[in-house]
């Protein structure tokens, strides 16, 4: 790699953290339970999803240890399948859905457009109580027993046969549910009514496009997940029968019901890992984002296909056949703007003057990974692969592939690159450009393997399996647990860095959007007076008549 | 948009509170004479239909739709337009259920 770089750090010996910022502001724990900074709810939110994130992390490792062997011994069956249940739904609803738009969104958004703060910071600050509400009965319905339906509550499973915490877990993300409503509503309000003046549509960053379009999932979607839980709830407590086919119910309309959130719920959580991308891209190669305007509206057209395409969940679930025929054309749409925003970011990296820092490697990362991701999606969307694919490990690998290998890697960009921002201090460069490497090749080894499982015809969600799949179940272990250590690096070094990093400067990255023009970390109250904004998003050139400007007034 | 009309509240009358009560009142009883009906499967159709009506009422009138800004009800159309998709597509797959194989 060579010594290119854009980093430009102030003088280490005189440079000073500002004294006065938002984490300075109030000191006391109070001060941070009642806080409407959204700066200091996102700050809680991220230790919040980490403390989940590990949890999910490592019933991620109880699973992959129970399959080193083709028996099942180190799990009792029915404990593996709790163990996989409670892993997903603590990574979904507990991290993948909050991770970005909680953390980096509530802390950006303002600042990107020019606001104070979020339009309704107390409902902001809600949110967040009930996601830590949420997560604190979920956590306790699995230490009392677990739940073993996975994390699809597929009927009649959930309502007729389990007699797990079907009830105390539904609830729990019935909650968190809300939390999510509320954070894309107060986004939806922020960025329709808070925009400073000059910030049109169109000048806003991409990161806040692709934000208003997973707000407007969050808001339409959820309550229809809401009502599939209260249902089964409904079901299990009363019988009122509307999935039992006794009483002239269908298991089905739980599918689509379920579906008709949960297939968006994917949306939810990658559209925001593709706007920190589109902020990263340019940002590193110096370049106003190729086809703006285009990756803008890409943002919103995923967010409208994405809520007609569900029934692809249930291709093999007994659904007719002339549906199938239609989700099945219907999918293949929402591959275009995916696929779009691909492009566009490959044109933006040609030409241009591309350095590899930590972000920039993780943006890499995500944009070879989400594409084997979405395109295998093309092999499930497709009904007669379909049919050959479906339930095995080719899904598993699928969907990892897009959710880590893409939202994952798309968070630790976004993490790393606004972190100077967060915090005031840089990261290690160093070692987290080795923890970006070493968790690209963990995760090749953890999820390909799994690909090639899934094609010879391995089943998901069992604890045992024949012996000559045993290899390459073998190999994914490995991967898994160096994936593990590469998840583990950041933790240390950016807890390391709180105290011990550079000073970061309020632009280390000569990036341009309005967030990079003010201290880090920065005032409360973000901006000491409202900015205007009278230039294009990525205008780098803007940036640098900006410094001449500082210089000549200096001198 | 101005930031004017923003701020200004439409004041409703109560007349039209009146006229909308009496209107929801009348709906409801319909509602109940038309259940006395022996009308097969359009029993349910004419009950469904009825709500429909009355709820697009408190919508518009008790919930001040009528009154609000064009995004307000471009918000509520999107509420609309998403749960008829869900619907829509969700009878599609019932209806050809029947239609068997091709």
């Amino acid at each position: 790699m060579s010594s290119a770089t854009i980093v430009n750090l102030p003088d280490q010996s005189t440079a000073r953290i500002p004294k006065m910022n938002y984490l300075s502001k109030e000191n006391g724990l109070l001060s941070w339970l009642l806080t409407g900074d959204h700066k200091r709810i996102a700050i809680l939110y991220l230790i919040s999803i980490s403390f989940f994130f590990f949890i999910g992390g490592a019933l991620a490792g109880l699973i992959r240890l129970e399959l080193l062997t083709p028996q099942s011994d180190l799990l009792a069956t029915d404990t593996y399948n709790k163990v996989f249940s409670m892993h997903g739904i603590i990574m979904i609803f507990f991290f993948l859905v909050p991770s970005v738009p909680a953390t980096l969104g509530n802390f950006l958004i303002p600042l990107m457009i020019g606001a104070k703060d979020l339009a309704l910071p107390k409902i902001n600050l809600l949110s967040w109580y009930l996601y830590v509400g949420a997560g604190i009965l979920a956590i306790y319905a699995m230490i009392t027993g677990g739940v073993d339906t996975g994390w699809t509550f597929t009927t009649p499973l959930s309502t007729h046969y389990v007699n797990t915490n079907v009830i105390t877990t539904g609830i729990a993300i019935f909650i968190a549910g809300f939390s999510s409503i509320f954070t894309g509503l107060n986004f939806i309000v922020t960025i329709h009514k808070m925009r400073c003046p000059g910030m049109t549509w169109f000048r806003m960053p991409l990161f806040v496009w692709g934000h208003y379009a997973t707000s407007i999932l969050m808001v339409l979607g959820t309550p229809v997940l809401a009502i599939a839980l209260v249902l089964v709830i409904l079901e299990r407590t009363v019988g009122i029968g509307v999935f039992d086919p006794a009483k002239g119910g269908d298991p089905l309309l739980f599918q689509h019901l379920f579906w008709f959130y949960s297939h968006p719920a994917v949306y939810i959580m990658i559209l925001p890992g593709m706007a920190v991308i589109s902020e990263v891209i340019s940002t590193f190669s110096r370049k106003r984002v190729f086809g703006y305007t285009a990756v803008a509206f890409s943002s919103v057209a995923i967010a409208v296909f994405g809520f007609f395409v569900w029934a692809h969940h249930m291709f093999i679930m007994g659904i007719s056949n002339y549906s199938v025929l239609i989700f099945s054309l219907l999918t293949m749409l929402v591959a275009v703007p995916s696929a779009i925003k691909i492009f566009n970011w490959a044109f933006t990296l040609y030409k241009g003057s591309i350095t590899f820092e930590t972000p920039m490697l993780y943006a890499f990362g995500f944009m070879g990974l989400f594409t084997i991701g979405g395109m295998t999606g093309i092999f499930l969307g497709t009904s007669g692969t379909d049919i050959h694919l479906t339930e095995t490990y080719f899904i598993v690998a699928h969907f990892h592939f897009v959710m880590v290998g893409g939202m994952l890697m798309a968070f630790l960009a976004g993490l790393h690159f606004w972190w100077p921002k967060m915090t005031g201090r840089m990261y290690p460069e160093k070692i987290s450009q080795l923890a970006a490497l070493v968790t690209f090749i963990g995760f090749n080894l953890t999820f390909f393997p799994q690909f090639i499982l899934g094609t010879l015809g391995m089943p998901r969600r069992y604890a045992s399996y024949p012996p000559e799949f045993q290899v390459l179940n073998v190999f994914s272990t490995a991967g898994a647990t160096i994936l593990g250590v590469g998840y583990l690096l950041p933790v240390l070094y950016l807890t390391w860095s709180l105290k011990y990093g550079e000073i970061a400067g309020d632009n280390p990255w000569q990036a341009t959007g309005l967030e990079w023009q003010m201290q880090s970390p920065p005032l409360t109250e973000n901006f000491r007076e409202i900015p205007i904004m009278d230039h294009e998003a990525y205008d780098y050139e803007w940036l640098e008549r900006q410094k001449e400007k500082e210089v000549a007034s200096v001198g | 948009m101005s930031e004017h009309s923003e701020h200004e509240h439409h004041i409703v009358s109560p007349k039209v509170y009146v006229a909308i009560f009496a209107a929801l009142l009348i709906l409801t009883g319909l509602t109940v004479a038309a259940s006395y009906l022996e009308m097969g499967v359009f029993n349910a159709v004419v009950a469904l239909a009825i709500a429909v009506i009355k709820a697009t009422l408190v919508v518009l009138f008790f919930m001040h739709v009528k009154y609000s800004t064009k995004l307000t009800k471009l918000t509520v159309g999107a509420g609309l337009f998403t749960f008829i998709v869900l619907v829509g597509m969700t009878l599609c797959d019932y209806i050809t259920r029947a239609w068997g194989r091709w």
